[in-house]
């Protein structure tokens, strides 16, 4: 017995004096990433996106073309990096040098004060030519005129659709459809028994979920959220009609699972061929046309944003990177933005990932890449259009006291949005009425808008 | 053969025979040993509790600047006025109360079967584990898409149908992913208590010739009771605090079915960036476990102290 | 009567196995996904056949998996060893020589883990903040150790009331000191004990996300927050999340498998009587 025991109390302090060893070597990786011998690190906060993460795999590129920089990303999905974003630059934190924000965001921050301004940047700049940004894109990154934030890419809202489905059912779909006619094409494909879809629409809760086609349909019927004197109007006749038309679209032909898919949800049932019809991101053809991922490639439609009372409709959003006004390197740090924004990073990308993986929406001279037009024939001329024709003049019909066509840009819309979005996911799974779930929002949303009626008086 | 009396959760051991005059020296020296993690995790825990406090009794949206005031205790007036935050409170009664039973039956259960040997042994016990070595987030985006989902998911390919799992039953489905993920806590806790079991108390039983059902009945459970009521207690903290199952899963809906208090007080504090109003609701949930929680040792002294001397 | 028992014996062994495999099947399901193209990772049927790859692997290492391993390794040893440390003497001076009051110093312990992490993180961060924590392994060593020391108390103090009273009193009649009574009499009954705490502290410590992607940035992240990395919303990524979502537990499965072990060894050690 003692022999076994001293035997076993070897073993162990064998075992302890190793795992010391290496903890001690731990030690030294664990600081790993601190500024090392005369470099510069550059922290930066990223959205875990397919685009950004081609990005992040070619950024050795940026480190060779700048010695003496070193580049750290940390990727999250879009919920939590928003979240430590907002924390870190509302609180000044200063972890970051760079961060990924959207239009939402930046006109807040601009105003609030917590973004460097870009444009003297910009100027000194050669060839980097902010007037190719697509308008609509550049002008929701602005703030008194001047650019406090530079896109990444940029999307859209469009439908895309089953050509070979249509073929068959000897259907055809027109160049500006409405939402009368699309309603019309989903109830003709709709089929349970073979478990296709008319369509497929996002439901699933969340301001950026459900919320961004949903508001678009409500911009296209007439309706808006708030008047100009911050009344509430979510339960005004012409939301109440969008909001039946989509609880009512989705729980007929909609998707199965509908009150929690959202974009990836969706894209995997249409991707499968599960769905005649996939109203959503403008982002969603990189998915559907890659075969890795896809099983329908190359049978799809693009068509813009169906709309009813408006010329257009699809929504307008951008990922683009600012600089906190408390980031300590702002000249890399501008360095990087521009490496990543600028035209010669649609190159960059095409040489290594193909000509589909190129960030889209927001640069012009990318769409008069012939490579890119070949390559991205079925989707590229709508998806410009679309960013181009997401103006407020032209998505509305009534005037609002706020900027955003698929959000509302005031700080509280998180949360009211996501509270508004949790209703109507609850209409969609058919546990409430449309106008019940209008009912609440529109107490959520009055609650908001008192604030700010006070506020503006 | 002497019965090993399992001794009183209260009462501590005293050692009748050897008994030191009690000088505070003596007090002072058996202090010693706990002084270090008290001081440690009172520093550690405490502060950030107190400036808890101090934030709820402010009024602090973090995304509009120069908003921080103070307001006293409207906070919290806003919370018990809160008919959201009652759901929340009620859905997560439910869940943890539902979750902690059913996990701790289903521990209990495979902590026997693994409670003997047989071939392969460490594996099984190893592959038990594994649901609660994965990442919590992992788990939950795991059941949402492969078991719950209505096209693709494994429950409708067993079952037939095309049942919309996460809406139709949310609550459900959110407790079934707990209860997968913290079986093999149990599991662990009691397996460790049958595995400590007196091996001589067990012989002398079958000696005696007591079946194994008897045998478990009168001997193993008993002796397991206070790893039951730990189990039951550690489990409950936990379980209280689930949030990404929910957070992935189902976001709390459809509409609040399935909110629970932490996702409540996530919402308020990362979307709508309402300080004051979150901590305020921390606060209020340490009270209200609190309360529950000396309840419940309450009942667990008394049973214990029932069932347990011999 | 052998043959029946060995029968019955063999029975309950295929049924234990039949029940262990039901039971992790979504995780085995999980195993079979990392291998697939995402293409192949979500299909109405499930689908079992498919030309298998290692892309997803091959992705997540490239995405630089190993710094996040080394934080991870780092934090839940160190603070598990912490945890230990503080907890051990504390669990001991709470059960075999108790302190006065030791049911409220075991509430307390219980009730700092009744505020819910999400309501303190906005004033942990701007303590972080204020004391130069942030984005550094030591903070989130402090918070695993204080996340899981009154868990470790708890537990370890069942296992040392385990210990019989007997065998005390037969090591204190036999002269023993102290230290003697430790080593010899309670350190080997509640070996396997303090074992299966730590394990539970190292898979606490290691499958902790919201600390961790809150209070670290570039250099302190721990594997949950890389893995977290691999959900997008606006991509497919199921097969590329169980491949990491394989990876990030492997180290923890292995040190539950070799943990195991010693729990076997230290039972047939601290032979009682």
């Amino acid at each position: 017995m003692t022999k076994e025991r001293a035997r076993f109390r070897r073993t162990l302090r064998t075992q302890l004096t190793l795992l010391t060893a290496a903890l001690l070597t731990l030690t030294g990786c664990a600081g790993a990433g601190e500024l090392g011998a005369g470099g510069r690190t550059l922290v930066i906060a990223i959205v875990s996106n397919p685009q950004m993460n081609d990005a992040i795999a070619l950024s050795n590129q940026f480190e060779q073309a700048n010695p003496g920089v070193k580049l750290k990303f940390v990727s999250l999905p879009e919920n939590e990096a928003r979240a430590k974003i907002t924390a870190s630059t509302a609180t000044q934190g200063g972890e970051f040098d760079a961060v990924m924000i959207s239009n939402y965001e930046t006109p807040q921050w601009a105003a609030n004060g917590w973004l460097e301004n870009l444009e003297p940047y910009i100027a000194a700049t050669p060839g980097y030519d902010e007037n190719d940004f697509i308008p609509s894109i550049r002008s929701s990154l602005s703030y008194q005129g001047s650019m406090y934030a530079v896109p990444f890419y940029g999307e859209s809202s469009f439908l895309a659709y089953r050509k070979d489905l249509f073929q068959q059912a000897g259907l055809t779909m027109p160049a500006h459809p409405t939402w009368q006619q699309i309603a019309a094409f989903a109830a003709k494909l709709d089929d349970k028994s073979a478990g296709v879809a008319g369509i497929c629409l996002r439901g699933d809760p969340g301001w950026g979920e459900s919320l961004a086609p949903f508001d678009t349909v409500v911009n296209t019927f007439g309706g808006r959220w708030f008047d100009q004197n911050w009344n509430a109007q979510l339960t005004s006749p012409q939301f109440r009609a969008a909001a039946q038309f989509y609880v009512n679209l989705v729980r007929q032909y909609g998707e199965v699972g509908a009150s929690s898919a959202g974009f990836s949800e969706c894209g995997t049932q249409y991707a499968q061929g599960q769905a005649a019809m996939w109203y959503d991101s403008t982002v969603m053809a990189g998915t559907n046309e890659d075969p890795s991922s896809s099983k329908i490639v190359g049978k799809s439609g693009y068509v813009a944003a169906p709309v009813e009372q408006t010329p257009s409709s699809g929504w307008l959003y951008t990922w683009s990177l600012a600089i906190p006004k408390v980031a300590k390197d702002k000249q890399d740090a501008w360095k990087f933005l521009a490496w990543m924004t600028d035209k010669q990073f649609v190159q960059t990308v095409a040489k290594a990932d193909g000509w589909n993986a190129v960030p889209p929406g927001c640069r012009l001279s990318t769409y008069q890449i012939p490579e890119y037009q070949q390559a991205a024939k079925a989707y590229a001329q709508v998806t410009l259009d679309s960013i181009d024709a997401a103006q407020d003049s032209k998505v509305r019909t009534q005037p609002v006291p706020y900027t955003g066509i698929q959000f509302v840009g005031i700080p509280e819309f998180q949360d009211l949005g996501t509270r508004v979005s949790e209703e109507l996911s609850a209409a969609i799974a058919g546990q409430i009425t449309v106008d019940q779930a209008l009912d609440q929002s529109q107490q959520y949303a009055q609650t908001v808008g008192d604030s700010y009626r006070e506020t503006t008086k | 053969m002497t019965a090993v009396a399992p001794p009183s959760l209260r009462a501590g051991r005293h050692t009748t025979t050897k008994t030191a005059p009690r000088s505070s020296t003596t007090a002072w020296a058996r202090r010693a040993p706990l002084l270090p993690a008290l001081i440690f995790t009172i520093v550690v825990t405490q502060i950030p509790f107190l400036v808890t406090v101090f934030y709820s009794f402010q009024s602090w949206n973090l995304v509009r600047p120069g908003s921080q005031h103070f307001v006293g205790l409207q906070n919290y007036i806003d919370v018990f006025a809160d008919s959201q935050f009652r759901t929340a409170m009620l859905n997560t009664v439910v869940l943890t109360v539902v979750c902690v039973l059913v996990a701790l039956l289903l521990g209990l259960g495979l902590a026997v079967l693994l409670d003997r040997k047989f071939t392969g042994r460490g594996v099984v016990r190893t592959l038990l584990i594994t649901p609660f070595l994965i990442l919590p987030a992992a788990g939950a985006l795991l059941w949402k898409t492969t078991m719950f989902d209505p096209t693709y998911g494994l429950l409708n390919f067993v079952f037939g149908g095309n049942t919309d799992w996460l809406s139709e039953f949310p609550l459900g489905s959110v407790m079934a992913q707990v209860v997968w993920q913290w079986t093999p806590f149990m599991m662990l806790l009691l397996l460790a208590g049958l595995q400590s079991q007196p091996k001589d108390v067990l012989e002398a039983a079958s000696v005696d010739g007591a079946g194994r059902w008897r045998t478990f009945v009168s001997i193993t459970l008993p002796h397991l009771s206070r790893y039951l009521q730990l189990a039951t207690l550690l489990g409950a903290i936990y379980i209280v605090n689930s949030f990404d199952a929910i957070f992935l899963m189902t976001q709390g809906g459809p509409g609040t079915a399935s909110t629970n208090l932490p996702y409540y007080i996530y919402q308020r504090a990362f979307q709508g960036f309402d300080i004051g109003q979150s901590s305020a609701m921390g606060v209020v949930v340490v009270i209200l476990t609190l309360i529950v929680a000396t309840f419940a040792l309450r009942l667990m002294f008394r049973t214990f102290d029932v069932s347990g001397r011999k | 009567m052998t043959a029946r028992k060995k029968f019955g014996s063999a029975s309950l062994t295929t049924a234990t196995w039949v029940i262990a495999i039901l039971f992790v099947f979504p995780l085995l399901w999980m195993v079979l996904t990392s291998f697939k193209q995402e293409a192949d990772a979500y299909t109405d049927p499930p689908r079992v056949v498919f030309s298998p790859t290692l892309s997803q692997f091959a992705g997540i290492i490239e995405r630089g998996f190993l710094p996040y391993l080394a934080n991870s390794t780092f934090v839940t040893v160190i603070s598990t060893l912490i945890v230990l440390v503080l907890g051990v003497p504390a669990a001991f001076a709470l059960s075999l020589a108790p302190v006065p009051k030791t049911s409220n110093v075991l509430g307390f312990f219980l009730s700092t883990k009744m505020l819910p992490v999400v309501a303190a993180i906005i004033p942990l961060y701007v303590i972080a903040q204020k004391t130069q924590l942030l984005d550094n392994v030591w903070a989130l060593v402090i918070l695993y150790t204080a996340m899981n020391l009154p868990l470790a108390i708890w537990m370890m103090r069942s296992f040392f009331l385990e210990v019989p009273t007997e065998m005390m009193e037969a090591g204190r009649v036999d002269g023993a000191r102290l230290p003697t009574l430790l080593s010899k009499v309670i350190l080997p009954v509640v070996a396997p004990g303090i074992a299966a705490t730590a394990l539970i502290c190292v898979i606490f410590s290691w499958t902790e996300f919201f600390y961790a992607v809150n209070l670290t940035a570039a250099r302190a992240g721990t594997v949950p927050v890389f893995l977290v990395g691999f959900i997008t919303s606006e991509g497919l990524y199921w097969a590329q999340l169980a491949a990491a979502a394989l990876l990030a537990s492997l180290p923890v499965m292995i040190v539950g498998w070799v943990a195991q072990n010693h729990l076997v060894r230290g039972l047939s050690m601290g032979a009682v009587k």
